[in-house]
């Protein structure tokens, strides 16, 4: 059947009509296809416990890690300061797929570019490509500061991005005043939280490398890669705002990555002000929200005198406890009533829920420190996560994970997978079924493999809209991840009980 | 940092950097220098007349074996040898394979970021060739190697690497603080190799700053793979190497931005000390037996 103009099948309707369907079948007879019948039988070894031994001895092969590249973390990083443009050295493949990578969880356009450097560049090395690359971005798209990383190919040949910028100096294509840190990213070392840190650590290199300190009483607050930066970063400043806190949040893509539709394009917005990054080496000490995707960093920061704080995704009431109470000691202000009133009503809604969160068997996946803070939350409400993969964990992960679920009597039974993938959770999720998975939205090939609910918290969030906008960290936050937790525990409790006297209204 | 010196031997193949370079660290140690020794070569041979022993386990080798070189320490890698010279080497594919430059760019980010650099007073980066791509120019990169010292002698080709490396540097140099620190000849026994060597670092706007006389007490210090410095310290050899020692420790900061000639240049310098004639045209492409 053709499409007819005055109601146009989209592909949900389309390929389920007669003439689809029957071409599906006769292709797979053209292809002398595998029958039904073995696949599904496959399908099923797949799921059994000598399956799952045969994948966890895997070593040359990973399928479906739970991480990206280096850039796409320094991109992000480099998105949250005012008018400043991320610039990719290396090829342009790569950055079509950051970009996208954002369009599509944010649901916002994403301005970075590339100096597309092709064979000509992989043979003589990029440093052409990097003085016309930084003369155009200049010219055309008229930044306040270019942050720059890289792609495997600029790293594979050497290229080195300190000796070819100052070129680009000397041969005037941009001031010499101009700002352009810049941060070595290989996308075959770490992941997109090592490259956050690194972007993070050459912004702050560029700003304060040789300048002195004047200690000060601010504070400095890094988020960390952070997929929900939008909602996050709006809920910090509301809540240092109620403490009456002198802060600096050092990468802040919440306006660039949530711009208003009213006719005008904004390339960039809000962000972090450059000057304001600079004069963040007086603080008094620096905040990272989410420790592990800012380890070097922090370490750089430590160096200069300035206290550092450590926390991994303060989701939850002691995490959320943690951070006020270190923001209250060090900036001597006190944590106002407002804040405490919330934290009660947290507890409360905590409590009111509590016993259908109680003893349920949870699997999560995500980055270092989102599987901390959401461990931490289960645990609080008595939920028992078991299976937890962390493709990206680095060394310190295990050991602090292993701290936080010892010092719970809910924790007891779970099991850490460094460094493992999805395909990994597939068997484990087969071989010892859970009742929920949290995770990013790849997850949902696992709900729809093993029939296990996905609940959506992690990075990318492509499959559902508008997640980013509301912040999962504090008390407030806390409440949404809350939220997010019961509407599915309810929604299944409902689609299991829908034929029987247990359908009830009131839950 | 700020006490740390860190320099570099490059020149052509087969031209005897590592044996100079060990030998000359060698007569540094004797100085009560802090030594480390970087290896920038796939062959992993920088620093076996220090440590005895042939090859070692590369940075590189042991970390494709635990997976990533996230997964190594530092003891893992380094060895002490003779004069508690402390050494490692990057290692890298066997020919025709993968990448040794990014190799290098590897080992060298290993060794930096796990402290390799705390309590040494001279880091010295041994590197293969030519540099022939980024990874083998990282130890000319900002912050890494202040003075490169080209070994050469008086063959053509040594010359003409020499002046290869000169324009690397000099690539560097304008945007960085790399800088050349000399010419070191080792004897080929060439013709005029003195004043031919003399002269190309004058072109270079550098110096050569030893001579190195070919003695065979060399070959045999190395069969037992050893230093000279240690087979027989007594040796003139010997104290060869502990003046191009003192000199490289007192050239700290005097190095150059080198200014690096044209081949026809190259070829003026032979003419002019009569190794090659002008204007004879007729001997160009010519075997010995062909006239």
């Amino acid at each position: 059947m053709p499409q007819n103009a005055a109601s146009v099948l989209d592909h949900n309707q389309l390929f389920k009509e007669p003439e689809y369907k029957a071409l599906v079948e006769a292709k797979k007879v053209f292809e002398d296809a595998v029958p039904d019948a073995k696949v599904k039988e496959v399908e099923d070894w797949t799921k059994s416990w000598e399956y799952r031994e045969i994948n966890f001895k895997r070593e040359a092969l990973t399928i479906n890690p739970a991480k990206a590249c280096q850039p796409l973390g320094a991109v992000l990083a480099a998105a949250g300061f005012e008018g400043t443009l991320p610039y990719v050295h290396g090829s342009q493949g790569c950055v079509a797929y950051f970009r996208s990578h954002f369009n599509r969880h944010f649901k916002e356009p994403s301005s970075c570019v590339s100096d597309s450097m092709t064979e000509d560049a992989a043979v003589f090395g990029g440093l052409n490509n990097m003085v016309d690359g930084l003369s155009n971005a200049y010219a055309l798209y008229k930044p306040k500061m270019i942050a720059v990383s890289t792609t495997c190919m600029a790293e594979v040949i050497g290229d080195d991005l300190d000796s070819f910028i100052k070129t680009a100096k000397q041969k005037e294509v941009i001031p010499e005043s101009f700002p352009v840190p810049f941060a070595h990213t290989p996308s075959f070392v770490g992941s997109h939280v090592t490259g956050y840190d690194n972007m993070m650590k050459g912004i702050l290199t560029h700003f304060w490398e040789g300048k002195e300190r004047k200690a000060g009483n601010s504070v400095n607050i890094i988020g960390g890669f952070d997929g929900y930066c939008v909602g996050n970063n709006r809920e910090l400043k509301r809540m240092l705002g109620l403490m009456g806190v002198d802060y600096t949040i050092l990468s802040d893509p919440s306006d660039v990555f949530d711009t208003p539709a009213d006719g005008e394009f904004r390339m960039y917005d809000g962000g972090t002000k450059l000057e304001d990054a600079a004069a963040a080496l007086n603080a008094k000490a620096t905040f990272a929200m989410q420790g592990i995707s800012a380890a070097k960093t922090l370490e750089y920061v430590a160096g200069t005198g300035q206290e550092v704080v450590e926390l991994n995704c303060p989701i939850g009431v002691a995490a959320t406890d943690a951070f006020l109470m270190e923001l209250s000691r060090i900036t001597g202000k006190a944590i106002p009533e407002e804040l405490e009133k919330e934290r009660g009503r947290l507890v409360d809604a905590m409590a009111d829920s509590q016993a259908y969160l109680h003893g349920k068997k949870f699997a999560l996946f995500g980055d270092p420190d989102m599987t901390m803070g959401l461990t931490s939350f289960l645990l609080e409400m008595g939920a028992e996560p078991v299976h937890i993969v962390c493709t990206n964990a680095p060394k310190a992960w295990e050991e602090k994970m292993r701290k936080l679920l010892d010092a719970s009597p809910f924790g007891k039974e779970a099991k850490l997978y460094p460094g493992k993938d999805l395909w990994h959770m597939r068997s484990l999720l087969a071989t010892e079924p859970v009742e929920f998975l949290i995770g990013s939205t790849y997850g949902k090939l696992l709900e729809r493999d093993c029939g296990v609910p996905l609940i959506r918290i992690g990075f990318p969030i492509f499959d559902r809209h508008h997640h980013h906008r509301f912040p999962i960290w504090g008390y407030q936050g806390s409440l949404n991840v809350l939220v997010k937790v019961l509407d599915k525990i309810f929604d299944e409790l409902d689609a299991k009980s829908r034929d029987d006297i247990d359908f009830d209204v009131v839950r | 940092m700020s006490g740390l010196r860190q320099i570099a031997f490059y020149g052509k193949g087969g031209i005897g950097k590592s044996t100079t370079s060990q030998n000359t660290l060698a007569a540094l140690a004797e100085l009560d220098q802090k030594i480390l020794i970087v290896g920038c070569d796939p062959k992993a041979d920088s620093t076996r007349l220090i440590l005895h022993a042939k090859a070692q386990d590369t940075v590189l080798s042991l970390a494709a074996e635990a997976g990533s070189v996230e997964d190594l320490e530092l003891e893992d890698v380094l060895r002490v040898g003779y004069k508690d010279i402390k050494c490692v080497e990057s290692g890298g594919p066997e020919p025709g394979v993968g990448c040794a430059g990014r190799g290098v760019i590897t080992a060298i980010n290993f060794l930096e970021e796990n402290g390799a650099y705390d309590d040494v007073d001279y880091v010295s980066y041994d590197v293969l060739g030519d540099v022939v791509c980024g990874g083998f120019a990282m130890p000319i990169r900002e912050n890494k190697a202040q003075e490169i010292y080209i070994v050469m002698s008086g063959e053509m080709m040594a010359m003409y690497a020499a002046n290869n490396i000169s324009k690397g540097i000099l690539k560097y140099a304008n945007a960085g603080g790399v800088r050349l620190g000399g010419l070191i000849c080792n004897e080929r026994k060439t013709d005029k190799e003195w004043e031919l060597a003399d002269a190309l670092a004058k072109k270079l706007g550098t110096q050569l700053i030893h001579f190195v006389p070919r003695d065979n007490v060399v070959q045999h210090a190395e069969l037992r793979r050893m230093t000279v410095l240690e087979y027989d310290p007594e040796s003139k050899q010997a104290d060869e190497y502990r003046q191009l020692a003192k000199k490289i420790h007192a050239n700290a900061g005097k190095g150059v931005i080198p200014t690096p000639i044209t081949m026809e240049e190259l070829e003026d310098l032979l003419l002019e000390f009569g190794i090659m004639e002008k204007d004879d045209e007729s001997i160009v492409g010519k075997a010995k037996n062909a006239a």
